[in-house]
């Protein structure tokens, strides 16, 4: 079995800038990635809040030149499914579908995907009108009416983002405000996206694919129709947990408990980036876990050679 | 080799005729979760090069392909071997993923 000094799961910004740190200490590094470098930034077709950047840079080309900074001093790569680990063991192991690797330290950064509505008919529907990825699929609604369900920035990003393709677009949340930045609110009226609160989407309506959703207002709990070609479902992040499971403390939500010295309640693991408890998801404050776990992961293997 | 672009003028010649299996990406330039694959479907091509072929339809060029296999979401992969098209697969998470379903 290959050993490293710090194997870290997942090539997002909190994974390879966790790679950078540890390789340029000298520290044998693996990162794996199951498929491509970047994360859920790879699908930002434009991050305009990554410091240095001020025309904005690309999501998946960012990813890209992070992946190569690493490799430049020295980090590997493999792609590979990482399918479970024992975290416990000494080196801890992690399996994965390009086989077991044992490593002195764990940094994991896996990662969020988008939470689902979890009602009836929605996995048959994905691709036929329920789509959670705005940047990904919107093309697919040209011209069409959609509905986007959620009230917090990426709900809003792809609201905006859809009402320069769809002939309308309706934002559907189950509060009587928006958690998005004020910024956005103001583009939403000039768009003309109507905004219809304190609601939730309670059924899809279906023949060969969505033609409605049924909406139930949350308050007085009366139900409506309302036509649409499409839902994006932007209704917050589930953290990439399920293959570590049991084996460190989560929080109620399911995040990796850990403080700003990325160190978890397994001692030689750490968590970065968004599967990490934090209050600011973002591009950046992946990167700065990363070296902040790259530092503790260092610390760690000095005091246990 | 590296993955081949294919139109409705090449699909008959270079997929449904080919002696290797054709693995099909339908994509869009615009399409965020088509680039986090792109290089995944590049290793494949060179990994298995002397098992697989690795095509790509640009649907918004190549609209009638898109309509012969009811494309409605991308990325799409289709598996042809002998000319006969798999069960497709929609926006793979992995290449673990890729490899499992195209019995790589």
């Amino acid at each position: 079995m290959k050993s490293y000094d710090v194997i870290v799961v997942g090539g997002g910004p909190g994974g390879y800038t966790a790679a950078l740190y540890t390789a340029r200490s000298g520290l044998s590094t693996l990162v794996l990635e199951k498929l491509s470098a970047g994360g859920q930034m790879a699908t930002t077709s434009t991050i305009d809040n990554y410091p240095g950047f001020p025309d904005g840079v690309d999501g998946f080309d960012l990813g890209q030149q992070m992946e190569q900074q690493a490799q430049k001093y020295g980090a590997e790569t493999i792609y590979g499914e990482v399918t479970g680990m024992d975290l416990h063991t000494e080196p801890k192991i992690i399996h994965s579908s390009e086989g077991d690797f044992a490593g002195r330290t764990v940094i994991l950064a896996t990662g969020a995907y988008p939470r689902e509505l979890g009602i009836s008919g929605e996995q048959e529907l994905r691709g036929k009108g329920v789509a959670y990825c705005a940047t990904c699929d919107g093309m697919m609604f040209r011209g069409k009416t959609v509905v986007v369900n959620g009230g917090g920035n990426t709900a809003v990003e792809d609201a905006l983002y859809l009402s320069r393709l769809c002939a309308k677009v309706y934002l559907v949340h189950r509060r009587d405000q928006l958690r998005a930045s004020a910024v956005y609110r103001k583009a939403l009226d000039e768009q003309g996206v109507e905004i219809v609160w304190n609601s939730r989407v309670t059924a899809l309506r279906k023949e060969n694919r969505l033609t409605g959703v049924e909406l139930e207002n949350v308050k007085t709990g009366e139900k409506r129709e309302l036509a649409s070609d499409g839902i994006f479902v932007a209704i917050g992040r589930v953290p990439d947990t399920a293959m570590a499971a049991g084996q460190l403390e989560l929080d109620q939500a399911g995040y990796i408990v850990a403080d700003e010295t990325c160190r978890t309640s397994v001692p030689g693991v750490f968590a970065v980036g968004d599967v990490r408890t934090k209050a600011v998801r973002q591009v950046v404050t992946a990167a700065a876990d990363g070296a902040n776990a790259a530092h503790f992961a260092e610390e760690y293997l000095m005091d246990h050679v | 080799m590296t993955p081949i672009t294919i139109t409705k003028e090449n699909f008959d010649s270079e997929v449904l005729q080919s002696k290797l299996p054709v693995l099909v990406e339908f994509w869009a330039p615009w399409c965020g979760y088509c680039r986090r694959i792109t290089p995944v479907l590049d290793q494949l091509a060179k990994q298995y090069d002397d098992q697989l072929v690795v095509g790509k339809v640009n649907i918004d060029e190549q609209p009638e392909l898109e309509e012969r296999f009811g494309v409605e979401i991308i990325p799409t992969l289709y598996l042809f071997r002998g000319g006969e098209a798999s069960e497709p697969i929609v926006n793979p998470g992995s290449k673990a993923q890729i490899e499992a379903w195209a019995g790589l």
